[in-house]
């Protein structure tokens, strides 16, 4: 796993955004799209057409995109278990008794689900993790919590880079096993990966010593962002929250 | 401005798990030196330099004891933000030493801390890193880096603080020859006190006049680099082996220059 | 079990959102002094090693598989309050570099998985401690049951969740049993893997293991002249005794449960909503909570669904406090026989 996370590296009006500005906007649309009735189809068609845009905007492979939407799996089979687990009247569907509520919460659950992660693949794939970070300091996170994160990030490719070296070595020594044998191979090589990993820890909190570190972390220094910035920035969120507005007033 | 550059006098050393590192240690580094630190692994030797600015032993509340001088300065708590300053640690794996999100922010965190800001701070930076010739990579990620210039902008993070003792840890391990030899280049460039733990002898021997000896958490021989390396029954005694048809008697070494 | 986004109802996601960062900042004042002490960096290795180890997937059975979640283990590591911060930076992380897990979930992700899996794996944990044999390696033991409990815990959070603000009316007793059912098999898988790791760092580095180091022995100093000396090591954070951690933790078990409750009854449940909105909710409301284990407590329908919703997060919670007894009083049982 690279420490990139799902980074595109192209430049785009959205890859220059300020990075506070477009995680504020996230969230807002997420929020709008999350209040929306569910039986308001229209309004969910806006909000993908408006995502759509932004990811056309961000000139990202649709690839990609889809690709990353695998997260969501699990809760894709849960939504689709429900028209059948469901309680309250039944329509006929194909022959299928499915429950209405059912059917509308698999449709509320789909909906806002895929709409969430193609927002967030938006975010992560027009920002770097250095960005991100500065962008959380700017929201005024805890300096701690942006300091172990920054640390996290830094060090996810060596964490699995080690973990990746440690299964090849296993593999390349001839290593099958049954189920439970490769449970306990598997624990074994983690044990190992958590010494070397709080290892590294301890170094690198030495080499931060060395260099003078007394408990706080350097500001990554990013400038805030202009008035036009945020404007620009949020102008699909606040678009969706018309629309989330609007599916509540107007109703259906 | 008295006194050499580091002086330790009988210096123990406990890991929290129970593991004795050093047990009694004694040297001296004049002003201007170039020491190779030589010794099988497990000999104490990263424990020996991790003691130099403070970050192990008794005065980084660990269990231990002896006396360490830096500069004259004795190594007291008060005094740490000092020593740190004055004594530069290059950590043997890059990766531990570069832990910011990009170079130039890794190379600027020594001189933050120690105050600078703005102007100074980028001049600092940009400074350092044309020490080794990285200039050009200061915004990318570590570890986008090939691991030679890796181990280049560690130099240059601790370059940034102007220290007056550098110390490595295995300096030239893992690096492909043209990387070694360039690595060599920069650090026979620099006018600093240098004190280098290695494996790679002729690396010792081109670069420190002087070498000290350490096994079992002792220094067991301190002298000409050229006279320990030439004595076979020394080397042997404490694992340590010239490469094949290397002669430490008939290769240049730094007295030369 | 990343919850996406608009899985449970903005009511919901928002009174998650705030147990998260309550929770969060109550971690980094306590959490201060290690922190200070070890270093951010320490904090960050153990959640990039956390991230790395939720890849490596374990079968469960019926041809699919589980992954680790860490909370127990990262408890027992390095102690309950950096593991908070550790699991939810993880769970930062992935939200927002990997788009896994609903930014508007985040609350609830992180309640469920950063904060209940450490929160339940470490009072086991001590309790547990308290009845072994007094030495490092009873960590084993004591983490492996904690890792075991902490995922079906954090199971039946998400079903009390569900029943506060779920989006569509499903039997609550099948949706426990169920979720229970199944990740009583992920944990297993937990327990296992919770096992052997700590089992290879009490054997290679027994200082590293946070709710083992006030068992650690006294060290042995030789100094220069070859005389020996004993010191005792480095014990930065005493330990507090399990009681007063226990008590701590079932009160603010408690108050989560109750701030739960009351949040979700202060604000119009969107079940109910969606239920007006369609004309429907007269005919749901003969839902079948018969039958299910929450039936005795008076709650049918959905005109309940607050007093459902409270009813079950305190029962969760109990739940959790008799299930750690127990094994604790079993445990102290065997050692007497």
């Amino acid at each position: 796993m690279s420490g990139d996370g799902l980074l595109v590296a192209v430049d785009s009006k959205i890859h220059r955004v300020p990075a506070q500005v477009k995680l504020v906007a996230l969230f807002v649309f997420v929020l709008a799209v999350v209040s929306t009735p569910a039986a308001s189809f229209w309004a969910f068609a806006l909000y993908a057409v408006l995502l759509v845009g932004a990811v056309v905007m961000a000139k990202l492979p649709a690839l990609v995109v889809s690709r990353r939407l695998a997260v969501e799996t699990p809760f894709i089979v849960f939504a689709l278990l429900l028209p059948f687990v469901a309680t309250g009247p039944t329509i006929d569907v194909l022959g299928l008794e499915l429950s209405r509520s059912g059917v509308l919460g698999a449709w509320n659950v789909l909906a806002k689900g895929t709409l969430g992660v193609v927002a967030a693949i938006l975010l992560s794939a027009t920002t770097g993790p250095r960005e991100l970070l500065a962008g959380l300091e700017r929201l005024r996170l805890p300096a701690t919590l942006i300091a172990i994160l920054s640390f996290m990030v830094r060090y996810l490719s060596v964490v699995s880079d080690d973990l990746h070296r440690m299964r090849i070595a296993r593999e390349s020594r001839g290593y099958v096993g049954g189920r439970a044998g490769h449970l306990r191979a598997v624990a074994g090589g983690v044990g190992a990966l958590f010494v070397r990993s709080f290892e590294r820890g301890e170094r690198v909190h030495l080499a931060m010593r060395s260099r003078g570190y007394t408990g706080r972390m350097p500001l990554l220094g990013e400038v805030g962002a202009s008035r036009a910035q945020w404007l620009e920035g949020l102008t699909i969120s606040l678009a969706a929250v018309a629309i989330a507005v609007a599916a509540r007033v107007v109703g259906l | 401005m008295s006194g050499p550059a580091i002086q330790v006098e009988r210096l123990v050393f406990a890991y929290p798990d129970g593991r004795q590192a050093l047990f009694g240690v004694d040297f001296t580094v004049r002003r201007g030196e170039r020491v190779a630190l030589l010794g099988p692994n497990g000999a104490g030797k990263t424990t020996l330099v991790l003691h130099l600015n403070g970050i192990l032993g008794s005065v980084a509340g660990g269990t231990g004891s002896g006396r360490i001088q830096i500069g004259g300065t004795g190594l007291h708590r008060d005094h740490l933000p000092e020593i740190r300053r004055k004594v530069g640690l290059v950590f043997q794996d890059p990766d531990d030493q570069l832990f910011m999100p990009t170079v130039r922010d890794d190379v600027a965190f020594g001189p933050a801390n120690l105050g600078l800001r703005g102007a100074e701070l980028d001049d600092r930076v940009r400074e350092a890193l044309v020490q080794v010739g990285m200039q050009d990579h200061a915004d990318l990620a570590p570890h986008h880096l090939s691991f030679g210039q890796r181990r280049r902008v560690a130099v240059a993070t601790v370059l940034a603080m102007r220290p007056e003792v550098l110390v490595l840890d295995e300096p030239s391990s893992n690096l492909d020859p043209a990387s070694r030899r360039e690595l060599a280049d920069i650090l026979t460039g620099l006018d600093v006190t240098l004190l280098m733990i290695t494996h790679d002898l002729p690396y010792a021997l081109q670069l420190c006049e002087r070498s000290l000896l350490m096994d079992d958490g002792r220094i067991v021989a301190d002298g000409r680099t050229r006279e320990l390396l030439g004595d076979a029954e020394l080397m042997s005694a404490h694992r340590l082996e010239l490469p094949y048809g290397f002669d430490p008697l008939s290769v240049p070494g730094p007295e030369g220059r | 079990m990343h919850v996406p986004d608009g899985f449970f109802d903005a009511p919901t996601s928002i009174a998650t959102g705030l147990i998260a960062a309550g929770a969060v900042g109550f971690s980094l004042q306590r959490a201060n002094r290690e922190i200070r002490e070890t270093g951010p960096a320490l904090a960050g290795l153990t959640a990039a090693f956390v991230f790395a180890v939720q890849m490596v997937n374990f079968p469960v059975g019926a041809g699919t598989s589980g992954h680790l979640l860490g909370g127990a283990l990262a408890a027992a590591l390095v102690g309950p309050w950096t593991a908070v911060l550790v699991m939810s930076t993880v769970l930062l992380v992935q939200g927002l570099l990997f788009a896994d897990g609903g930014l508007t979930a985040l609350g609830t992700n992180i309640t469920l998985m950063g904060l209940i899996t450490v929160l339940a794996g470490y009072f086991v944990i001590r309790a547990l401690l308290t009845v072994l044999p007094r030495r490092t390696g009873s960590v084993v033991p004591a983490a492996t049951v904690g890792a075991l409990v902490s995922v079906p815990v954090a199971a039946l959070a998400f079903t009390g969740l569900y029943a506060i603000g779920g989006a569509v009316d499903i039997p609550l007793g099948k949706l426990a049993t169920a979720m229970v059912g199944w990740h009583v098999l992920v944990g297993i898988g937990e327990a296992v893997i919770t096992a052997a790791v700590l089992g290879a760092v009490v054997a290679t580095r027994p200082d590293l293991v946070y709710a083992a180091r006030h068992l650690q022995q006294d060290l042995v100093l030789v100094d220069a002249d070859g005389n020996t000396s004993t010191v005792s090591p480095d014990k930065p954070i005493a330990a507090k005794p399990a009681g007063r951690s226990l008590g701590v933790g079932v009160a603010v078990s408690l108050v989560i449960a109750g701030a739960v409750s009351l949040l979700a009854s202060a604000h119009p449940d969107g079940l109910e909503f969606v239920g007006a909105e369609l004309g429907f909710d007269s005919a749901a409301k003969d839902s079948a909570v018969a039958g299910s284990p929450l039936a005795d407590y008076g709650v049918s329908g959905i005109g309940n669904a607050q007093v459902s919703g409270a009813l079950a997060g305190i029962i969760g919670v109990l739940v959790t406090i008799a299930v750690g007894l127990a094994i604790a009083k079993i445990a102290s049982l065997r050692k007497a026989s």
